[in-house]
């Protein structure tokens, strides 16, 4: 909450800033589905990002199986093991993956972790109610997909 | 394109080497289903015509534990049996200023056998396509002269459970053509809307993905032939339109209010993708 307020603040009052705070979601630049730099230039920690693996805003395992988090209950089967996941990706496209699956992936049902714009009926969190208007939060922050994408490229396989 | 058919090979791989790992189930189970030792359910048959993307229809009851599976098998271990029993009292008790009861009218609730396997229909006196409920409604306000009951209320579903117990076992058969036809469209395309935050449509869950896991949840085609289901989750019976409801807010999306008529179109829609299989309600679901 805090950092995004912060990167909005950058927003308004200029780019150089954001430049230093982050990319705030709406200034992502994709290309062929993948993220070049860093959200936040700021190195993302495996750790962190093994913990939203599981809960949070990520649960990515509410959809992928990783074999390394076995201890976790309940895998689930709606997208492809992540595995050795960092042997097929760069860390660019991973990035790119987890910011808006989306723009890799056409149609893809994961949803988009970075993304605060164009919502069918957007609600307020779990509610049920309708988003209260004004700064819609991402998923996760541009810190925490660094993260992910830091615990993704550990799972090596090769 | 190059990076989707590359994509295409790692899933497809990496889905069975899932299922060596973790050794999930990603089917329906074969059991068959006999109520009380003479209720024959159809709990899979051949998916409607004007479904595109399912060949076969399955009851939610097929991806349920053998464990709450177990619960729908007699009236005596269902649990939603004793607010049939409480709806049958109801039945005929008179109510409301004209002092009548639902058997002033109807005589006995077997009078209703088959009425729940065809609704939501289109109603001419209301001009519009209405569900069980609205008319359970219509009955109270316009011939008993009583009050309304809340859409998904208790007394409501416990009406519901006792008018699907009489049709157990019947085909649900609801029609999509003639003046129903536009509702039964606008329903349609509730159901492949990607609602919410996680930007997700009922076809992303319950077409695109039934039999696997999300998460702790065994995905069943959302098929609504056996409502009002008794749940052990909340250990109350379920209205159709409050399970509509928390879908949608799973989605992190602004849900639809049950009786509104988006919820109305949608349950005539997701009905109609159940022509086939066996009015079950009231069943027992997790
Ligand atoms: C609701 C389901 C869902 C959730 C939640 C989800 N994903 Fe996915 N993910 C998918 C699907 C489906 C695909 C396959 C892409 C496609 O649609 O073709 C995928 C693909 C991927 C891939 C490419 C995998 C490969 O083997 O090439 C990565 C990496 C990935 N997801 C990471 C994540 C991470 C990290 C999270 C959480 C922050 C996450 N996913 C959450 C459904 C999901
Ligand atoms: C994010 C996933 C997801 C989405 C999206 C979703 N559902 Fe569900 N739904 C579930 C889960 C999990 C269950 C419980 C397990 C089961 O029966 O599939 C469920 C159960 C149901 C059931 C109960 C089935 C039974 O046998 O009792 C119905 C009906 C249903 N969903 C309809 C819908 C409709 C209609 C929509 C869209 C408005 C929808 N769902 C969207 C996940 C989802």
């Amino acid at each position: 909450m805090i950092r995004f307020a912060i990167i909005s603040a950058s927003v308004v009052f200029g780019a150089s800033l954001a430049c230093a705070e982050g990319i705030a979601p709406q200034q992502v630049q994709f290309e062929d589905g993948a993220i070049a730099a860093s959200l936040t230039g700021v190195a993302g920690d495996p750790v962190s990002g093994a913990e939203l693996m599981n809960k949070g805003s990520g649960n990515c395992i509410a959809c992928h199986a990783v074999t390394e988090l076995e201890h976790l209950a309940f895998h689930g089967e709606i997208g492809p093991p992540l595995d050795g996941v960092a042997d097929r990706w760069t860390e660019e496209e991973l990035r790119g993956i987890v910011a808006d699956a989306k723009q890799m992936f056409e149609g893809t049902m994961m949803p988009s972790f970075y993304k605060v714009s164009g919502f069918t009926r957007l609600g307020d969190d779990y509610t049920g109610d309708a988003h209260p208007g004004g700064e819609v939060t991402p998923l996760l922050t541009g810190q925490e997909i660094e993260d992910v994408v830091a615990y993704l490229m550990t799972l090596k396989e090769e | 394109m190059r990076r989707k058919d590359r994509m295409r090979n790692q899933v497809a791989l990496g889905l069975a080497i899932s299922a060596l790992a973790f050794g999930a189930s990603a089917e329906p189970d074969d059991d068959r289903l006999v109520v009380n030792g003479e209720i024959e359910m159809v709990t899979e048959t051949a998916a409607p015509e004007h479904m595109e993307g399912v060949k076969t229809i399955y009851s939610g009851w097929r991806f349920r534990s053998d464990e709450t599976q177990a619960f729908q098998i007699d009236d005596f271990d269902n649990p939603s049996m004793i607010w049939v029993e409480t709806a049958q009292e109801v039945w005929e008790t008179p109510e409301g200023a004209a002092d009548k009861s639902c058997s002033s009218c109807h005589e006995g609730v077997e009078s209703m056998a088959g009425i729940k396997a065809v609704y939501p229909k289109w109603s001419d006196a209301a001009g519009k396509v209405v569900t069980l409920e609205q008319q359970v409604n219509n009955c109270r306000e316009e011939r008993m002269e009583a009050e309304a009951w809340k859409y998904d209320g208790g007394d409501m579903t416990n009406m519901i459970a006792l008018l699907a117990s009489v049709s157990r076992g019947m085909p649900v058969n609801v029609a999509i053509d003639g003046p129903a036809q536009s509702t039964w469209e606008q329903g349609k395309d509730i159901y492949y809307t990607r609602f919410g935050q996680l930007e997700m449509s009922c076809a992303n869950c319950h077409e695109d993905n039934y039999g696997n896991m999300i998460r702790a949840d065994h995905l069943s085609q959302g098929q609504i032939n056996g409502f009002p289901t008794y749940r052990l989750k909340n250990t109350k019976l379920n209205a159709v339109h409050a399970r509509f409801k928390g879908c949608v807010r799973d989605t992190r999306a602004e849900t639809f209010k049950p009786g509104s008529p988006e919820f109305v179109a949608l349950e005539l829609y997701v009905a109609s993708r159940g022509n086939g299989l066996s009015v079950e309600g009231p069943s027992v679901r997790n």
